[in-house]
């Protein structure tokens, strides 16, 4: 498909993106001007500019693609990357905020005085920061290749690079108004094209979405395979297709039965039931503890919290986040939905991660509004992929530069960029086949279980040790990084060992809590003996002016 | 509510303003000649003075200082604002994470459709948002209150 208006909106969002953050780079020079003009902003506006960076290519392509596959189990992806900011804001925000901590690493010092657990938060600040890069590398990839052609490396090494000199050269660095803007331009370039698609499916007098005789295509269709899979046709025929392969269907004709995929409508449209399986159910708990649990552990969220001015306003900065992200997340589901209908291929070819960006065409034909519309969903994807890109990159280079490089020199910091920006860039070359948002629930499931029992115990728990943290934070995220290791690069695996590598929160939370609590018991002796004044500051509001 | 705290003095000249003392014996009879030849009388009173005895400074100085009492006050507090967290998550973990579970004991509910909609679409695709909005809602005003209640029991400790 060549749309004449892509390469332009994509360009446009790019330079837009570029110019106003070198733009506002001239406004605020220093770091106190960064910070102290970024509290003169509204709890609103921050809350956009957080919303902005939090939406990723996971919320914008990831969502729709996998209720494309999955259906109703998925919904909980969604839901979970919104009620991330409910945890966050009943544990963290405010006593965050008032610790005074910028990073995750800058929270371990402050509460718990250890040079150690200072490195060891580090680490896993890297980590989690590249595993949540890769996806949206990958998302640039896939969408370029889906719109314009070009081979998938290309798409995400050209994001790679831009976003890496941005960073580097000191553009958008974390400028409220860039963030803000990336925000509102992520929700208009879903809600106008959904609304359209709404009214195209009332056109087409409302097609059923899961047809008694389960999907058919619409039209003729060549699809062209993108990953191996066994397709079980509708007469029964079994057949293994590969990467290249190409199939033809006639209009009318039904969608063959893809494996992996929930091609059955009652698989589709009911969630899994209890009975001789239990791993469906095992999983969508694990999901929700990692997503409910992982958001207050992701590097680019927390340093944002400091730019509130107080904890009280930290606090309402999360609840208007909430809300701004709940209103973004009801979009998704309309293209996963209609995706069933207009754009069936996708479950063949495996693509189904390109469905926001294809439906628009796919459901409005050629004309020029569709063109206008699927125009729009690329500058909206490509605005997904910069500002999370960018908010990750500038965390991870920032603890690179400090901690790693150790020096806090502009030099420093653009070697840590280049460094922090080609280790992800190399890995999204060869995880194609992975869907963007599993990977990103492998970072939440990584940071669930190492910052959250750290920040949650942290700042409720006074009998916390750093011996205890260092321990939990090495065994229960440790055990997930083990287990993200084996999911991206070891062998496929099936049945339980399978279920509970790609989805190991439910396993290495209470795992990680337990091992704190535990090794805090055991190593009384190591207090911080500043305990209580360091519990004073976290919770006593500021109005007190202690 | 940010802004209010903002506005509002901390601590002394509040309780300083009301108190009717010293203002009343003020001349009332003052002569009206004229607000630009006679500038007002201005009374002046020494910060040392008025902050002795201060019951305000003393729970402020337990605090700081990490007396038992300074220490309980602090724990108090924790302990509301820990307590209510939990609760609200408890609501959130019957209200959503009973879902999964409710849909896999009882298939029936899944079947169920509102306008035309499955149960599970429904509440999981549009209710759950709102809902978790509204928790978050309710946090923050209980909270405030909480945080409220503890700047006022350091302010005025008799109470």
């Amino acid at each position: 498909m060549s749309n004449g208006y892509v390469v332009p909106a994509i360009v446009a969002v790019t330079l837009v993106t570029v110019g106003i953050g070198f733009y506002g780079l001239r406004l605020a020079r220093t770091t106190s001007d960064f910070l102290v003009a970024s509290r003169a902003v509204s709890p609103t506006w921050n809350a956009a500019a957080i919303g902005g960076e939090y939406l990723s290519a996971a919320s914008f392509l990831g969502v729709a693609g996998l209720i494309l596959k999955y259906g109703v189990d998925v919904l909980w992806y969604p839901v979970g990357f919104a009620a991330g900011y409910l945890a966050l804001l009943l544990f963290v925000a405010a006593p965050l905020r008032r610790s005074g901590a910028f990073t995750l690493p800058d929270f371990c010092e402050v509460r718990l005085g250890s040079r150690r657990l200072r490195t060891l938060a580090t680490v896993f600040v890297i980590f989690i920061g590249w595993l949540y890069l890769v996806p949206q590398l990958q998302g640039a990839g896939l969408t370029l290749a889906t719109l314009t052609g070009s081979p998938y490396p290309l798409g995400a090494l050209l994001v790679a690079v831009v976003v890496t000199a941005n960073v580097a050269l000191g553009g958008m660095r974390a400028i409220t108004f860039v963030q803000a803007f990336q925000y509102w331009l992520k929700l208009t370039a879903l809600a106008v094209p959904a609304i359209f698609l709404a009214l195209q499916w009332q056109a087409d007098a409302r097609p059923a979405v899961t047809p008694p005789d389960g999907p058919t295509f619409r039209t003729a269709t060549t699809v062209v395979v993108e990953h191996r899979a066994t397709l079980t046709l509708p007469d029964g025929d079994i057949r293994e297709v590969r990467p290249g392969d190409r199939l033809e269907f006639a209009a009318g004709d039904p969608v063959p039965e893809v494996s992996g995929a929930a091609t059955g409508a009652t698989e589709w449209l009911l969630p899994d039931t209890a009975g001789e399986d239990d791993r469906g159910l095992f999983a969508t708990y694990s999901l929700i503890l990692a997503t409910f649990l992982g958001t207050m552990g992701l590097p680019h969220v927390l340093v944002r919290f400091y730019t509130n001015p107080d904890g009280a306003a930290a606090r309402r900065t999360t609840l208007v986040v909430l809300a701004l992200v709940g209103v973004f997340y009801l979009l998704p589901t309309v293209y996963g939905v209609l995706g069933r209908i207009y754009t069936p291929q996708l479950l063949v070819s495996g693509q189904t991660d390109a469905v926001v960006v294809l439906l628009p065409g796919a459901a409005l034909g050629d004309g020029t509004t569709g063109r206008l519309l699927a125009a729009l969903v690329a500058a909206g994807a490509f605005a997904a992929f910069l500002s999370t890109s960018s908010g990750l990159l500038t965390s991870v280079a920032g603890v690179i530069s400090t901690d790693v490089l150790g020096r806090g020199s502009v030099r420093g910091f653009r070697i840590a960029t280049v460094i922090a920006g080609a280790v992800p860039a190399v890995l999204a070359l060869n995880v194609s086949g992975l869907d963007v948002s599993q990977v990103v629930g492998l970072a939440f499931a990584v940071a669930a279980s190492s910052f959250c029992p750290l920040l949650v115990l942290g700042i409720w728990w006074r009998g916390l040790t750093d011996l205890g943290a260092a321990a939990g934070v090495l065994v229960g995220g440790g055990a997930a990084v083990g287990a993200v290791l084996l999911t991206v690069l070891g062998p496929p695996l099936s049945g339980w060992p399978a279920t509970l590598t790609t989805q190991p929160a439910a396993w290495t939370v209470p795992l990680a809590f337990t091992v704190m609590v535990v090794v805090s018991m055991a190593s009384r002796r190591r207090l911080p003996r500043d305990v209580g004044a360091t519990m004073l500051r976290l919770h006593t509001p500021e109005s007190l002016r202690l | 509510m940010t802004g209010a705290e903002e506005q509002q003095p901390s601590g002394r000249p509040a309780e300083a303003a009301p108190v009717p003392g010293p203002r009343a014996s003020t001349p009332a009879g003052e002569p009206e000649s004229g607000p630009a030849t006679a500038p007002k009388r201005t009374r002046i009173v020494l910060a040392e003075v008025s902050r002795t005895g201060d019951p305000a400074d003393r729970t402020r100085s337990e605090l700081t200082q990490q007396t038992p009492v300074g220490e309980t006050l602090v724990q108090g507090l924790m302990r509301a604002q820990l307590s209510l967290a939990l609760r609200l998550s408890l609501l959130v973990l019957i209200g959503l994470g009973g879902l999964p579970w409710l849909f896999a004991i009882a298939p029936a509910v899944g079947r169920v459709t509102v306008l035309g909609v499955n149960l599970p679409w429904l509440l999981l695709g549009v209710v759950s948002f709102p809902f978790l909005i509204v928790v978050g809602w309710a946090y923050v005003r209980l909270a405030e209150r909480n945080e409220q209640d503890f700047v006022d029991l350091i302010r005025r400790p008799e109470r």
